[in-house]
């Protein structure tokens, strides 16, 4: 099995090996560490104190804070308990007129906005764009994933989640 | 009339099959094999066996792709073999499109639980064929060939071969016939029908099928490249027995599978985390002004939402609950279909390595609702082009699994999705003149097969390279198009800009053709692809979808004078609401915002635009190296409009230098003003909550959009009440559509 030391991974997160240098990490095997060495750099660069428990996107992470496990922005906004979409706690744009879609998009070549909305969500806070979803007017918000976290600490990686 | 099973040890095929799937219901483990004991044996002898086997069954491709005809078969390889257990279940594969490994396993099931054992038999050297979706396939022009292999007496597994053809005889000329609207519009039906014993194919059968379909000779050579494929495997199989012994056959192929099932359950452990994964598909299908079968004409919306349970055993539920109702047009897909789907991108993003087999097909449990889209339960419906809505559907899949891994820490193997392998331009003519006057030439350019791949965490996606159907993606070349679709000559290839979906790493991009018709008559020409609603389930932590397809055709143009006088002439539609064909023509210039049309006729010196699809992109775009965009835009990937509008760059052309250069300090600056947008143009959930509520209980809603949700609330009762739950609706919320 691969071992990649901190830098490669480090590297690997911020988009800065070349070809050459990742192709072999995506045909090769996988790194069983993996899972700890990226925890371990990502709460190294984050701002705040609260342990990271999954990171859930480039920006949110499930973290440990009062006994509870909340999604945190890397700016600091906390969104809340991580069983309920973080979505919910976004500033939202949706862009659902040929206008707001054109800015995006040439002609006839976005979505007709009879059909499909583009909706944005962003960081209250930051404003970061966490998410867009194209959907039909009206549809109900899409809540993507829900970690088992404790079956994944305990019964894949043979131990306690860090917050137990 | 057999007498004498054909099965193991006196069973019949069809007492072996509910063994098979008695064991796997009761203990969970294929074949219920508590452990790989020829493996932990003597593994050499074990991985060799695997090792020989499967490099004859790509041995066999590799030689029986040059007895077919079909350039599309020739050209870029569209067939793959698979080797089967006696009961149906694949244990290796060739390479190729692999989408229908399992779809032939359905059809072996199809004619052992129909009792073929009995009538029409099942003997040494029969072969039969099957390209019925109902019966394990995804459509019609996808048909395959199976043969039987004995040892003695025995039944002891299966060789299956598909190719995909350019006709199967349906309504109109084409592989995937967007005017198919019943059964009876599919073309030739083959429900796993015998057409061969002693190991050559009847003459009443070949007579048949060269009449039925629009181009006889890819047909005939294609069955006998399937059937060449098929005996070089039965050789193989039968020489692996000489060498091995029948009793380690045996019990080599149920190892072989059960390893392949413990590989995913081991995967899904090492790259993924348990829980819960959600994402939804869209595919748009206006027939209202297309169609021309009056109960055709439907503007029609697919609901293709897909919730995926990771289990604490390592093993899958995928459940399509929610999805909407299937309708009179091609795009209604079977299980077969549906299974080849899932499987082939399981062996793309999960289980890729060297067992690739059915294995992976017993660890994941499935729901296709039955009265939807992906489960229609009626077989007159047409089944033509499932693809259209199956491509979508799993999307959503590739994206699930994208979360897990991210979360795992594998950034790398992030793709939140894939573009669709549209514009499929098709149709067909007859050569006017020439040394090939009178004969038919088919539209079915394959170069669909290279499309854009989504963005991953790490990267920018692959440029025009990928189809969800064939791991082997190939556009093949321009001049081999040709010499089957002579009748519409390219004239021109090039990039498309803004196809790509915008992000921190933007989506694969990808090129347009222009083409004319020449030298025909009698063309029929349509296409399809999305158009009214970006593809699939979009892009992923903050990227955006890749860009719509939509269709152009110039009629009555003046290319015979400009090609008589050199003069210029349009070869790309760079910007469509300032068209090159617009400038540079005299023509009747059609542009539609869909892409998927019903035939139209056209006539010499007619021209088509046809655009490839992107692929979606990844994070926000604010955040996309500044380098990054500079060589989009030298390479013509983006233009300068939506660089300034979405990643917030100014930048300048350098017209003695030929490149862009960015203007760091306006840049800054556009990009606040971005910020500021976001800020500005926003609202809270609360407020967002009641705008988009708004649009339900006002009924301001579109018909096609009415249509949908009426067909999921009204088929499943689990996503009815989390949408009434969702939205604090009344229990009784009807939505009326049509």
């Amino acid at each position: 099995m691969p071992i990649y030391n901190k830098k490669t991974l480090s590297r690997l997160l911020n988009g800065e090996l070349s070809w050459k240098e990742l192709k072999p990490i995506i045909g090769g095997k996988k790194d069983p560490e993996r899972f700890d060495m990226v925890l371990e750099i990502l709460q190294e660069k984050v701002p705040w104190n609260e342990t990271i428990l999954i990171p859930l996107h480039e920006h949110l992470f499930v973290v440990s804070k009062d006994n509870k496990r909340i999604v945190k922005c890397e700016c600091g906004y906390e969104f809340g308990d991580y069983k309920e979409n973080w979505k919910k706690k976004c500033r939202i744009r949706v862009r659902d007129t040929e206008d707001d879609i054109g800015d995006l998009y040439p002609k006839y070549m976005g979505c007709d906005p009879e059909w499909e909305e583009l909706r944005e969500f962003y960081c209250p806070s930051c404003f970061t764009l966490l998410d867009t979803e194209t959907v039909p007017p009206g549809y109900p918000v899409i809540f993507n994933f829900l970690p088992d976290i404790d079956t994944f600490y305990e019964k894949w990686l043979g131990k306690d989640a860090p917050d137990r | 009339m057999n007498t004498k099973p054909i099965g193991w040890e006196k069973s019949s095929l069809n007492e072996m099959l509910q063994k098979s799937e008695k064991l796997i219901e009761d203990t969970g483990r294929y074949y219920g094999l508590e452990k790989l004991s020829l493996k932990k044996d003597n593994p050499f002898r074990y991985e060799r066996a695997y090792a020989s086997l499967r490099g004859a069954l790509v041995t066999a491709r590799e030689t029986a792709l040059h007895i077919a005809a079909s350039p599309i078969v020739k050209e870029i390889g569209e067939l793959c073999f698979a080797l089967y257990t006696p009961e149906g279940d694949s244990l290796v594969v060739s390479t190729g499109i692999l989408v229908h490994v399992h779809t032939m396993s359905e059809a072996i099931k199809f004619m052992i639980r129909e009792d073929y054992e009995q009538d029409p038999g099942i003997n040494p050297g029969d072969i039969f064929l099957n390209n019925d979706p109902q019966t394990g396939n995804v459509h019609t022009t996808d048909v395959q060939t199976l043969i039987p292999i004995f040892w003695d007496d025995e039944l002891i597994g299966w060789a299956g071969g598909v190719t995909h053809q350019v006709d199967a005889g349906g309504i109109t000329p084409g592989h995937d016939l967007v005017a198919a609207i019943q059964r009876f519009d599919d073309g030739m039906y083959y429900t796993c029908r015998k057409i061969g014993s002693n190991d050559a194919i009847w003459k009443d059968h070949m007579i048949n099928a060269r009449r039925s379909v629009r181009t006889p000779l890819y047909w005939e050579l294609d069955e006998k490249c399937r059937l060449a494929g098929n005996l070089m495997i039965r050789d193989a199989v039968l020489e692996f027995i000489k060498q091995e012994g029948i009793d380690y056959y045996k019990k080599f192929i149920r190892e072989a599978i059960e390893e392949g099932r413990l590989i995913l359950q081991k995967r899904v452990k090492e790259r993924l985390i348990p829980g819960r994964y959600r994402a939804a598909a869209f595919f748009d299908l206006p027939l209202k002004e297309e169609a021309w079968q009056p109960r055709a004409k439907v503007n029609k919306l697919t609901n293709e939402p897909l919730e995926i349970y990771v289990k604490e055993d390592g093993t899958l539920s995928l459940d399509f609950e929610g999805c909407s109702g299937p309708g009179p047009n091609p795009m209604n897909c079977g299980i077969g279909a549906m299974e080849g789907g899932q499987w082939v991108l399981l062996t793309q993003v999960l289980i890729y390595g060297d067992k690739v087999n059915d294995g992976a097909y017993f660890g994941v449990q499935k729901n296709y609702p039955l009265g939807s889209w992906c489960n229609p339960g009626d077989p007159y419906l047409s089944y033509q082009s499932p693809w259209g809505n199956l491509i979508p559907a799993y999307t959503a899949m590739m994206k699930c699994i994208s979360y897990g891994l991210f979360s795992r820490g594998y950034r790398e193997e992030v793709i939140p999705g894939y573009g669709f392998t549209g514009d499929a331009i098709q149709g067909g003519g007859i050569y006017s003149s020439g040394p090939l006057e009178g004969d038919r030439w088919a539209l079915s350019t394959f170069e669909i097969s290279g499309q854009g791949l989504g963005a991953s965490a790490v990267r920018d996606g692959l440029d025009w390279g990928y189809a969800m159907w064939n791991p082997e993606s190939d556009l093949g070349d321009v001049e081999t198009w040709e010499l089957f679709q002579g009748g519409i000559p390219y004239l021109s290839r090039k990039i498309k800009p803004n196809t790509a979906g915008h992000g921190k790493y933007r989506g694969g991009a990808n090129y347009a053709g222009v083409a004319m018709i020449a030298n025909s008559e009698d063309v029929d020409f349509f296409g399809a692809r999305d158009g009214l609603v970006f593809h699939g389930a979009g892009g992923m932590h903050g990227g955006y979808p890749h860009s719509t397809g939509y269709r152009l055709i110039a009629k009555n143009t003046n290319m015979k004078d400009i090609i008589d006088k050199q003069e210029e002439y349009p070869i790309e539609d760079a910007d469509p609401s300032n068209g090159q064909f617009e400038k540079l023509l005299q023509a009747d210039i059609t542009r539609k915002p869909w892409a998927s049309i019903y035939p139209v006729m056209l006539e010499n010196y007619d021209m088509v635009h046809f655009a490839m699809s992107g692929g979606p992109g990844y994070g926000d775009p604010l955040e996309r190296k500044l380098e990054s965009v500079k060589k989009d835009l030298d390479e013509g990937i983006y233009t300068p409009d939506l660089v300034f509008n979405i990643y917030g760059v100014v930048a300048d052309y350098d017209h003695n230098k030929g490149e862009w250069f960015i203007n760091q300090e306006a840049t800054e600056e556009r990009k606040k003003e971005i910020r500021k947008e976001r800020k500005e143009k926003s609202m809270s959930f609360d407020e967002f909550f009641e705008y988009e509520k708004s649009k339900l209980t006002k009924s301001e809603l579109s018909a096609p959009v009415k249509l949908m949700y009426s067909e999921s609330l009204g088929l499943s009762e689990k996503w009815r009440k989390e949408f009434i739950e969702f939205w604090n609706l009344p229990e009784n919320f009807q939505m009326e559509g049509k």
